[in-house]
């Protein structure tokens, strides 16, 4: 769980980064789309790296997933007789949303890679494939829409709900918050994770409604 | 003051549990929260009901043999035990719901009463440093860094009352788990067992159906001795490299 | 202090001229402890371990060992013994075994390891316990106590016991109680918990090596003897309410003090005299019963409703100042308000030299006699105010806040928390509480009680605190007992096992458990109308009034006529409402209160009988012209050791047996704190 999510964290931090050439303009964003299929040529072959990092990540997404499973299932089976009323003192929320917030996003995922990945399905135009446009092109037009926009920012929200718990959380199970001072560095960390990372990739669509990028 | 307590009853373990409601009159702030319930029983068995079962001993927050969910929380809302929690931290008219630690690894007996002997297990797996009757060295052999010795003795203070698992919403008892391993890694007696303990013990753990950790932090807030979450990672650090040693 | 070698006796069997039980009791032979080693006193524990005999290895496993209790010395004992290879089964009425209450020790434990090389040494500490004791021990046991006290910190150090330690990495050690030396060792203020949870692990592990078989919630209700030897006992299983019979080569009682006869004291809920007093009734002799512990510095009563008293430690006496008004229209005042000049620090005032610090049974009773006057401070608990105050104005003038907190600060929080007062702001309210009883079941040197086969370890015997323990001396004997005694004195008996099969319809066995049943079923069926808590407050209300801190011949003869008409009214007027199959807590004190209400009968016999003063024990008929107590060796230099008569309710009389007390290695002295 600890191991794939820290790839997670790795991986959305790159492609956040990424997401912000949108600020440079159409062509250098599908010049940087473009680059990402040849990256490591010649050693590697055309999106050699491309489909490594996909299976990287999907196996990484299994583990995930299978964890989250194996650990929900223990604790539904730790307590099978439910508290009549329960409180809870001082945990953050983003922790006991844990569950439901990562389902959300695997749904969320799901559908982000069919709409600029896979499937590539622009909202606005209900063209698919090729015909959808240039990745600028589809990435403006899915924002222009405000529903996705605003499926876009939500998903964005738990995904900072995700990391802002995860983050501190994969340092603790493997091990590395020893001491008091640890601990808050590693909850600090998942404070800034969680807002560089989800502000980060929320800026794009919100640019686009606001009219900065058009 | 005067109370309404809503009770968690249950015959056996077997048997299906309701919660029941009662009024208390002429409770005092003084009155520890067991005492108020020992008042509660007066009256019940002065009209033949039986009264409620409730786990106490030494009373004064170091055995861990209370414990009850209290509106909510594991011991109520204080950072106490239940028997250490006064009424003066309730006023007149409240509602006090009041129910047992709820774990499957910790079936409930009766009333409010549980079976808690999976924590003796996992002691039982390797919560030891094995040291026969006669065998030991001079005390003085092995000195002890002191802030290695402090650190030992805040984690040993776990009264193993089981908070921590009624807390967690995982139904997890990695904090108790925790506690004893970092107790016994920290001092040089403890180094031999090391990496066989931590696998021992965590093994009884998931055997006896307690939940996985997720790292919500309820157990820390819930413990009476504050014994802090530092210990989590502290046992998770062990058994990774218990697990890279191969044991 | 003069040391002899202990060859020679150093005073005469005592000659009693007093006879003020006279028509409670009857007379029985005197006794001796057969088992008592002789020679030089340091030669006499190392002689007896070789002269005791050895179990073959191969024979262990087929010797089962029951072992009641699983605090210090219980606990300890089930570790070594299982560990040694015999088959052990382990009771103990909790839910677990780490909950037994050697865990609220709070103080420290003492040893003679001279670490701070400040002149202590062996018989340092045995002349200290003893001269502590009021010279009514015996000098063998302490000497041996003494003697193994240094092997106990060695041990526990090696099960990971987390004491506290210098910045040198070594062991920090404290002077206690008064004593001149630095010798107990400690764990913060729960120093109990740690050895607690050190004997416990050794325990589970053995556990799981399949040596010891451990029964929680597990209820000792009766000693099963065959052929004049302890088999077995009956236990109630807790949860199911099923009796179970558990037979045995031998069995050990640690199950620990009776202090809960007085309802109110430090001890827990739980504590009770069950197991010893069902072996008393079988025979065995309880011995001293009337000595009584009392600890100064407890967090008062606030009401009817109180379950149990909560102790502070007494080094609380070394800063703070114990006062009460000087006139009684002051006692419902804010204690702030009242002028210096109206303030009455009665032990710095009747005690000049030793002021606050006097020994804790002369603080107890002094606070016991400013409340009788009327002055006592607090809320009204009956007619009187059952308080006296604990000044740290003058420390916190003098040291600063911050070296208070620092100092006592987890006391302190203590306080706050049970009584909702600050005592940074105002004075803390204090008063003496029961702690520890020095009387117990009558066991010799082997730590064997009269009945062969039943051993007695820990708090439940009486051997080694004479008429009064000194602090940090808890601890010791019930970690000294379990490891290292016990273990080398019953392999003696062992020695001629395995004993042949006692079989479950044997009529000895069959008695047992019959009457177990019998007596369930009579509690369940009176269907009267009081519950047992009601008659243990009321027994306790007697006992802390007449078999307290000061005990007279005319109080102690009301308080067993109060006590015979309890009993009537127990066995006429109780109700116990559930059933015997099932987890019934009332059924369970029910049992316990009827043992603790004929305990206190006998505990006021012996009261009675001992016309002087000593230790714990304060005769109002033996003091002198200054009120300080009154030993008469020439009378009383002996243990009481009483035999069951019978029920008093039905005429019997208990039966007491002398054990004279022949010093050799120190010579007795009286007392003076003045």
């Amino acid at each position: 769980m600890a191991v794939s999510g820290l790839l997670f964290i790795a991986f959305t931090l790159v492609h956040m980064y990424g997401n912000l050439k949108a600020f440079s303009g159409q062509e250098k964003f599908n010049d940087y789309a473009h680059h990402l299929r040849e990256f490591g040529e010649p050693i590697l072959p055309y999106e050699g790296f491309l489909w490594i990092t996909r299976v990287g990540l999907l196996v990484a997404l299994v583990a995930h997933v299978t964890s989250a499973v194996i650990l929900a299932r223990r604790a539904s089976r730790a307590r099978t007789t439910k508290y009549q009323y329960k409180k809870n003192k001082h945990s953050a929320l983003s922790s006991r949303t844990m569950r439901w917030g990562g389902a959300a996003l695997l749904l969320f995922i799901i559908w982000h890679l069919v709409n600029f990945s896979f499937g590539k399905v622009n909202p606005q135009t209900g063209e698919t494939g090729a015909a959808a446009g240039d990745p600028y092109t589809l990435m403006v037009d899915t924002f222009d829409v405000w529903w996705m926009t605003v499926i876009y920012l939500v998903a964005m929200l738990a995904l900072g709900f995700h990391l802002h718990h995860g983050t501190w959380s994969a340092t603790q199970t493997l091990g590395y918050t020893n001491t008091a001072t640890s601990r808050q560095r590693a909850k600090q960390a998942g404070w800034l994770l969680a807002i560089v990372i989800a502000g980060g990739f929320s800026l794009v669509p919100l640019s686009v409604m606001f009219g900065i990028i058009e | 003051m005067k109370l309404t307590l809503k009770i968690w009853r249950q015959a056996t373990t077997d048997a299906t549990g309701a919660m029941h409601t009662y009024q208390l009159d002429g409770v005092s702030e003084d009155m520890s929260f067991l005492e108020m319930l020992d008042v509660l029983n007066e009256q019940l068995n002065a009209s033949d009901e039986e009264p409620i079962a409730f786990d106490s001993d030494c009373r004064e927050g170091i055995c861990g043999m209370c414990g009850l969910m209290i509106n909510g929380q594991a011991h109520g809302p204080e950072v106490t035990t239940t028997c250490q929690l006064h009424m003066r931290s309730f006023k007149d008219g409240d509602e006090i719901t009041i129910e047992p630690w709820r774990a499957d690894a910790f079936p409930v007996l009766k009333d409010l009463c549980v079976d808690r002997s999976a924590l003796d297990r996992m002691i039982q797996s390797g919560g030891y440093i094995s040291a026969n009757t006669g065998s030991a060295p001079d005390a003085h052999a092995a000195p002890v860094e002191k802030k290695k010795a402090d650190r030992a003795f805040d984690v040993a203070t776990c009264i193993g009352c089981g908070a921590c698992v009624a807390a967690c919403p995982n139904g997890s008892a990695s904090l108790f788990l925790g506690a004893k391993i970092t107790h016994l890694g920290e001092l040089p007696q403890g180094q031999p067992e090391r990496w066989d303990r931590v696998i021992g013990m965590v093994s009884q753990h998931d055997h006896d159906g307690f939940g996985g950790c997720t790292n919500i932090g309820e157990c820390a807030s819930a413990c009476p001795k504050e014994i802090p979450l530092d210990v989590i990672s502290q046992l998770n650090k062990d058994l990774r490299t218990a697990m890279v040693k191969g044991r | 202090m003069a040391m002899h070698d202990g060859t020679q006796a150093l005073n005469q069997a005592s000659n009693q001229l007093s006879d003020d039980a006279h028509g409670y009791y009857t007379r029985g032979e005197n006794i001796i402890d057969a088992k008592a080693p002789v020679g030089p006193i340091k030669d006499r524990w190392t002689n007896r371990k070789f002269e005791n005999r050895l179990v073959n290895p191969a024979n262990r496993r087929k010797l089962d060992v029951i072992i009641v209790g699983t605090g210090l010395a219980g606990g300890a004992a089930a570790a070594t013994m299982g560990e040694a290879g015999y088959n052990v089964k382990s009771f103990c009425y909790q839910d677990s075994p780490r909950r037994a209450h050697s865990i609220a020790a709070q103080g420290g434990i003492n040893a003679a390891k001279n670490y701070k090389e400040d002149g202590d040494s062996t018989f340092r500490l045995f002349y200290d316990t003893v001269k502590g004791g009021d010279y009514r021990s015996r000098e063998s046991n302490v000497y041996r106590l003494a003697e193994v006290s240094a092997n106990i910190i060695d041990q526990c150090v090696a099960q990971g016991v987390p004491f506290a330690r210098e910045y040198g990495g070594l062991l920090d050690n404290r002077s206690f109680g008064g004593v001149q030396v630095s010798r107990t060792f400690y764990a913060r203020g729960q120093t109990g918990q740690q050895l607690l949870l050190g004997a416990y692990q050794a325990m589970e592990r053995q556990v799981g090596a399949g040596t010891v078989q451990e029964f929680t919630r597990h209820e000792m209700l009766e000693v099963i003897v065959v052929d004049d030897r302890a088999r077995g006992i009956i236990a109630r299983n807790m949860v199911t309410g099923e009796i179970e019979t558990h037979l045995a080569d031998v069995v050990v009682l640690a199950t620990g003090g009776y202090g809960n006869v007085f309802f109110l004291s430090t001890n827990a809920m739980g504590s009770n005299v069950t197991a010893a007093w069902r072996a008393h009734r079988k025979g065995a002799y309880m011995a001293n019963p009337c000595y009584t512990q009392i600890h100064p510095t407890c967090i008062p009563v606030s009401g009817e409703h109180q379950s149990k008293l909560t102790l502070m430690s007494e080094s609380l006496r070394n800063d703070g100042r114990i006062w009460v008004p000087k006139n009684r229209e002051d006692c419902e005042k804010d204690p702030r308000d009242i002028p210096e000049e109206d303030r009455d620090y009665y032990l710095e005032r009747i005690y000049p030299s030793f002021g606050n610090l006097v020994p804790r049974d002369i603080a107890s009773r002094q606070a016991k006699n400013m409340c009788d006057e009327g002055r006592g401070v607090g809320p009204l608990v009956g007619d009187f105010r059952r308080g006296v105050y604990l000044d740290f104005a003058d420390a916190i003038a003098r040291m600063g806040k911050k070296a208070v907190e620092t100092k006592y600060g987890n006391l302190f929080d203590m306080y706050a928390r049970i009584t909702g007062e600050d005592p940074y702001e105002s004075p803390m309210r204090i008063y003496p509480a029961v702690h520890y009883v020095m009387g117990g079941l009558w066991v010799d040197y082997d730590l064997q009680s009269n009945i062969p086969g039943l051993f007695v370890t820990g708090e439940a015997n009486f051997s080694d605190h004479g008429a009064n323990r000194l602090g940090a001396s808890a601890l010791m004997q019930g970690l000294a007992d379990g490891y290292f005694v016990l273990p080398n004195t019953i392999r003696d008996y062992l020695a001629d096992g395995p004993f042949e099969k006692v079989s479950e319809d044997h009529p000895a066995v069959v008695e047992a458990r019959t009457s177990v049943e019998e007596r369930i079923t009579r509690f369940l069926s009176i269907n009267g109308t009081r519950s047992a808590d009601s008659y243990h407050k009321e027994l306790g209300h007697i006992m802390w009034e007449y078999c307290g801190m000061e005990r007279s011949e005319d109080g102690l003869r009301k308080a067993i006529d109060l006590i015979r008409e309890l009993k009537a009214d127990f066995w006429s007027n109780l109700k116990v409402l559930g059933t015997a199959d099932s987890l019934n807590q009332s059924l369970e004190k029910a049992g316990r209160v009827v043992d603790f209400i004929e305990l206190g009968e006998l505990m006021c016999i012996d009261a009675l009988n001992r016309r002087e003063s000593c230790g714990g024990h304060f005769r109002a008929e033996s003091q002198t012209e200054d009120g300080e107590a009154l030993r008469h060796d020439d009378e009383f230099a002996y243990v009481a050791a009483w035999e069951w008569g019978g029920d008093s309710l039905d005429g019997g009389q208990p039966v007491l047996h002398k054990e004279d007390l022949i010093y050799t290695a120190i010579e007795m002295k009286q007392r003076s704190y003045k």
